[in-house]
This record gives structure tokens, C-alpha cells and sequence, in this order.
């Protein structure tokens, strides 16, 4: 517990947004934005210190989204008919496969890491450049694996929630992590300029278009979108970090802390089930009991 | 001729009774699968659905779904600590209201995918379980596939869905922070009251949220 408290804090500090040392800093920030923005955050919510700034981001983002981004979208799917655009998709699939494999190699899947180099290989010369993703038709499945996972998985906890304009929805933990992401992205590599800001442009575009589906769910479905779409973040994080496993939080005991104050202890405590498992013979510990 | 009548009859009765006994205690993966596939197949039959009409869809679940979704289960989820504060009216206002909301979006979720097949990953269970997870894949041409999971659990009159988790996210505990924020402004009347309007908006065709 202690040692996810400490990397807590270090994945915060790495970034310059510690909420825990640097206080006065931070709460000038945050009266500023507060004042900015809302005129106020009476009751700020301890699981979302930011969440005055954060909501001011956020609708900046959704005007950005259904001015520009939705649009530009919408008119991609339109206009490229579905074998290019799945192209396309594939094409950065393939681009993005061999640093999902070191991450999977970082995370100590060796097994999962050779499949991804298997798939760059066949996908670059098979698939032609990776415009078809022979890989997954011979059975190599495609992972879903980054940085941030990386870090999730050595036991760093979730860090603040923050709402960057553009990019998104990132925690302190996965901040830090698209920013290495970044680093290692081959695109980023390019001598020429105009080729690589239109492969940002168009891989921006197809993830994008990616989640039009899920729009008017999303749309639908909240009270509070801004809520929503950051529990359904967290949720969604932490399922890849647990590789679409994450074991069920059973409720009522976490209901204090709610979905945000899960993050950081998890990945520590996946390893001490694991070692509990090991240890009592593969018994895993009782669940917590359901709401009754 | 008459005996041939009865012979018909009884044969039938044969062959039906074990297919009611089998469809009551039909396995969670089994359940899960068969009312997928039944709810798949019509979406890709029905016109109306094709051309997107909510409306329709919903009756489709009303009808083929919900008879194994327990939502009473889902709502006391969704709610978590202060459904124990709430009165058993109040509890049935919060189940049917939720009920409203969550079938609106499962019926997006299952219907923005075009052309999308539903894969099952395979499935183990000990003897005894009465709570499982039944995952499954919805995959459509030129997309990322996306996990879709039930949790069941095994109650008096079967196999009850109780969570629907899309993508790593439950469409139930979503909810918990959200449901919080309106019994803290303003009780559990208030959460239903929030309710009844989003679903009143919804069913005004005013899809955007604030």
C-alpha cells in the first residue's frame, strides 16, 4: 500500500503536478482556474482535485469535437469507402505493433511480445506495408498495450485525473506515459515534415472516426457527461492494464472511494492475490460480499 | 385415427417437456448465446431497425432481452451505499427509471455496429458457481473488435444478468459516481427526479446531454 502511495506521488511529481507536496502552488492553480471557470468549486471532489479546470477543459474539448474534430470525422467515413479506411486503420495498427510488443515485453509477457513481432513482420511484407492485417487472420491477435499500461502494471497508481485540452482525458500515470508513447512513435521519426504531420493528421482522423459509434451512447446514457465519460476512462484503464481481465470490485466495499479511488492500489494488490494464490494452493481470497 | 392423434400427441409432449426443462435451466453461456443470436439475427432482418429506429429496438429487448436482466440487481449496484437509505417505494421508482435509461443505451450499443458478428470466448464453470462472466466480442469490418461481457448470477428462476461491461466498462457501476452527486445535492427523490427527466428528454428525441 504504501510503495502504490509513493508511486502515486512519484508519477505525479515526474510531471509537475503533485497534489500532495506543493500545496500553495496548487491551490493557487486551482483558485485560479475555480475562479475562471466556474466562479467557485464549492464541495471540490478529493477523487477529482482538478475537477474545476478539468470541466472547463472538457467543454472546450466537446465544442472542439462538435465543431471540428466530429465533422472531419464524419466526412472521412463518408468519403473513403470501408476496405481504405480499414487500410488505413490497419496501416497504423502496424506501425504502432512493435512498441506494444516492448511494452508487452516490459510487462513480462515475453509470449505475447514475440506474437506482436511476428505480426510486424508478416503485416510489413505479406500485408504490404501493413495495409492488410494478415497476422490476426493466422492467428496472431492484436494487443492493446501502452506506456501508461506499463507503468499500471509495475504497480504505479492512477495519479490526478486531468482533462488536457485536445488529447483528453489522461491520468497523471498515463500522462506520463503518452508522453513516452510519443517518444517512441516511429512516425515522430520522419525527416520529412509534410508526410509526417499528415500521417498525425490522418491517424488523428481514423481514431476519431474509431469511436463515432459510441457517440450517441455516450450522449444518451449520462447525467453528467463530464462524470461519465471520466468514470468510463478510469474503467476502461484499468480493464486494459488487467488485459480486458480486471477482477470485479465488489461494491459495497468499495463504494467510499467509488470508481476513482480504486486506481492505485490494484496492480500491487494483483500481485499479492497472485503470490496468496500461490501461497494457499490456489484458493484465491474470498470476495468481498455483494450489496444485499 | 384417433389413436394415431393420440400417439402424435404424446410423442410431441415427449419431445417438448425435457426442451422446457433444458430452456429453465439453461447454462449462463448458454443463455447469454442463444438470446444474442435470436436478438442478432432479427436486428439484421428487421427493416425498421436497419434504418435506425429506436423505437423498435427497444421493443426488441423489452421482448427477448429483459426477461433475463434483474434489475432490481442492477439499480442496487448502480446506487451502492445509499440504496439502504432508500424506501422500498423509492427502490422500485430508481429500478424502473434506470431500466428505462440502461435499455436506451444497450440498444445504441448493439445497433451503431453495422454489420457486426458477436464471437464467444470460451467458458468454464465450477460446479455450484452463481455468479459468472460470460465475455464475448462484437467484431464488424474495418474496427477494432469490442469486448462485450455479461455478469450473471443464478437465481430462483434461472440465470440473471445483473452487469453489461462494453469495452472494460460496466454500464452499472458507471453510474455509481453520478447517482452519488444527485443524492448528495438532493436525496434519493432527487436521483429520481434526474431520472424521470433524462428519460423524458430522451423520449422527446433530445439526445444531448449537458
Amino acid at each position: 500500500m504504501r510503495r502504490a502511495a509513493n508511486n502515486d506521488q512519484q508519477g505525479q511529481t515526474m510531471i509537475g503536478l503533485s497534489t500532495r507536496s506543493n500545496t500553495g502552488l496548487r491551490s493557487a492553480f486551482f483558485a485560479a482556474a475555480c475562479a475562471l471557470v466556474l466562479g467557485g468549486c464549492a464541495g471540490a471532489n478529493p477523487k477529482d482535485p482538478l475537477e474545476g479546470y478539468n470541466r472547463a477543459i472538457f467543454s472546450f474539448n466537446e465544442g472542439v469535437d462538435k465543431f471540428a474534430l466530429k465533422p472531419i470525422a464524419q466526412g472521412y467515413e463518408a468519403a473513403v469507402p470501408l476496405p481504405g479506411r480499414t487500410g488505413i486503420s490497419n496501416f497504423f495498427g502496424n506501425v504502432g505493433d512493435l512498441w506494444i510488443g516492448v511494452n508487452n515485453l516490459l510487462q513480462g509477457k515475453p509470449v505475447a511480445a514475440v506474437s506482436d513481432l511476428g505480426r510486424v513482420l508478416i503485416n510489413s511484407t505479406a500485408g504490404i506495408g501493413g495495409l492488410f492485417d494478415i497476422a490476426t487472420e493466422v492467428g496472431l491477435e492484436k494487443h492493446d498495450e501502452d506506456f501508461g499500461q506499463t507503468l499500471g502494471r509495475w504497480g504505479v497508481g492512477n495519479g490526478t485525473y486531468i482533462v488536457w485540452p485536445i488529447i483528453g482525458p489522461r491520468t497523471a500515470r498515463d500522462t506520463l506515459g503518452f508522453g513516452v508513447d510519443l517518444f517512441a512513435d516511429p512516425v515522430g521519426y520522419l525527416g520529412n515534415v509534410r508526410v509526417r504531420n499528415s500521417l498525425y493528421g490522418t491517424r488523428f482522423v481514423d481514431t476519431r472516426a474509431s469511436f463515432l459509434p459510441a457517440d450517441k451512447a455516450l450522449n444518451e446514457a449520462s447525467l453528467d457527461k463530464y462524470a461519465y465519460v471520466r468514470d468510463a476512462y478510469l474503467q476502461r484503464r484499468r480493464s486494459q492494464i488487467y488485459d480486458g481481465r480486471p477482477p470485479r470490485l465488489d461494491d459495497d466495499a468499495a463504494v467510499p472511494g467509488g470508481v476513482l479511488s480504486r486506481g492505485p492500489m490494484e496492480p500491487i494488490d494483483a500481485v499479492s492475490q497472485l503470490v496468496l494464490t500461490r501461497v494457499n494452493g490456489g484458493t484465491a481470497p474470498a470476495r468481498a460480499p455483494a450489496v444485499r | 385415427m384417433n389413436k394415431l392423434f393420440a400417439n402424435l400427441v404424446f410423442t410431441l409432449g415427449v419431445a417438448l417437456l425435457p426442451g422446457l426443462a433444458a430452456a429453465q435451466e439453461l447454462a449462463p453461456d448458454a443463455l447469454v448465446k442463444s438470446v444474442t443470436g435470436d436478438v442478432l439475427q432479427i436486428v439484421r432482418t428487421d427493416k425498421d431497425i436497419q434504418s435506425g429506429n429506436t423505437k423498435r429496438v427497444i421493443e426488441l429487448i423489452d421482448q427477448k432481452v429483459l426477461p433475463h436482466f434483474d434489475f432490481m440487481h442492477m439499480t442496487r449496484l448502480a446506487v451502492g451505499r445509499d440504496w439502504r437509505s432508500a424506501t422500498p417505494d423509492q427502490q422500485k421508482a430508481l429500478a424502473a427509471e434506470f431500466k428505462t435509461l440502461l435499455v436506451r443505451t444497450y440498444a445504441n450499443a448493439f445497433t451503431s455496429y453495422k454489420d457486426q458478428s458477436v464471437d464467444f470466448k470460451p467458458f468454464k464453470m465450477q460446479a455450484g458457481e452463481t455468479d459468472v462472466l460470460v465475455r464475448s466480442e462484437i467484431k464488424q469490418p474495418g474496427g477494432k473488435p469490442v469486448q462485450l461481457d455479461y455478469n450473471l448470477a443464478k437465481e430462483a428462476n434461472g440465470w440473471k444478468v445483473y452487469d453489461v461491461i462494453v469495452a472494460g466498462v460496466s454500464l452499472v457501476t458507471n453510474y455509481r459516481e453520478q447517482f452519488g452527486q444527485e443524492v448528495r445535492a438532493g436525496g434519493v427523490d432527487g436521483l429520481v427526479k434526474s431520472l424521470q427527466k433524462r428519460n423524458a428528454e430522451l423520449a422527446a428525441g433530445k439526445s444531448a446531454a449537458k
